[in-house]
């Protein structure tokens, strides 16, 4: 179980370098939405379900959506 | 000389602020005037797990420290994201000048239909989720995150369709009202404010726990309607 949470959080790790180094925006959205995916599995693993269900609906879910609404509206490029 | 004067007052008021604040007790200090700390140091942890359950009938200790313990900070929880709603409406509700700038492409048949027909399950998902909140884990906030997804679905796959903007402040209006009359009524009954004036009834039964439930329900139709108006401000309504 360790270890399944220890490639949790380094597959986080990579992720977020990506979400920061990225020229695309796109990318970018999609990184941090892997990261509150993880975020949530490693809350629930931490016996938060509470915080893991927000993490997953509002982490997860709804930023992405409002973030790609927005490059939609302005450009994909950094 | 204006600058030094305000500044001045500034100093004043903060040094007002500052102590009367101190005179209310916060944390471990309040706990021990209130009887409910052991002599060997704090532990809120280990008091909410060991009597929450009895002390306000909800089973999930989250729920009974958001609402009940810690009410008026979710009350403040609340309004702060109505403001961060109010601000995105108010900057993206200018609607005119977009009207003709692209044409709405529509989606294929199987994702409007599929749309329509997840739509309403993840309604009653969201339901259960801010309905069950003082039994099970979830509650107001996740309940209402779940709505605002179902509301980003319809966006999407439902092109021409959205959630009418009149209603969604409506529904926020009345259930941010509920929740501030309940917590009026607890003052005027009891002396507290969010006082749970409601009888605990059976534990694990849906209708138990006093105003648990009817606060987490309130609070999960304010946070949908606000979040969907967001996401309605942000997808673009009346193209």
């Amino acid at each position: 179980m360790i270890a399944f949470q220890t490639f949790l959080v380094l597959v986080m790790i990579v992720a977020a370098l990506r979400a920061a180094t990225s020229k695309d925006l796109m990318d970018a959205v999609i990184a941090c939405t892997l990261v509150s995916l993880m975020a949530s599995i490693v809350f629930y693993f931490l016996h938060a379900p509470d915080v893991a269900m927000a993490e997953a609906a509002i982490g997860a879910g709804l930023s992405a959506a409002i973030f790609i609404f927005a490059i939609n509206r302005t450009e994909r490029q950094e | 000389m204006r600058t030094v004067v305000s500044l001045t007052l500034i100093v004043i008021v903060a040094i007002g602020v500052i102590v009367s604040l101190s005179q209310v007790p916060v944390g471990a200090e309040a706990a021990r005037q209130e009887g409910r700390l052991d002599q060997d140091g704090v532990n809120f942890g280990r008091y909410y797990n060991s009597r929450a359950v009895e002390e306000t009938g909800a089973t999930n200790v989250v729920a009974s420290v958001v609402v009940s313990y810690r009410g008026l900070d979710t009350l403040g929880e609340v309004a702060v994201l109505f403001i961060a709603a109010l601000g995105v409406v108010t900057l993206l509700g200018t609607k005119q000048e977009r009207k003709a700038k692209r044409e709405v492409e529509q989606a294929s048949l199987i994702v409007f239909t599929g749309c329509r027909f997840l739509f309403p399950l993840i309604l009653l998902f969201a339901t259960y989720i801010f309905a069950h909140g003082h039994l099970t884990p979830g509650g107001g906030f996740q309940g209402g995150a779940v709505t605002a997804s179902g509301f980003v679905l319809i966006y999407l796959g439902c092109r021409g369709r959205s959630v009418g903007p009149k209603q969604l402040s409506a529904t926020e209006s009345l259930s941010g009202l509920v929740f501030v009359m309940i917590g009026l009524v607890g003052l005027a009954l009891g002396g507290s404010f969010l006082l749970n004036f409601l009888p605990r009834g059976t534990t694990y039964a849906l209708f138990s726990a006093g105003v648990i439930p009817i606060i987490y329900v309130a609070i999960g139709l304010k946070v949908s309607s606000e979040l969907g108006s967001i996401v309605g401000a942000l997808a673009g309504e009346g193209e």
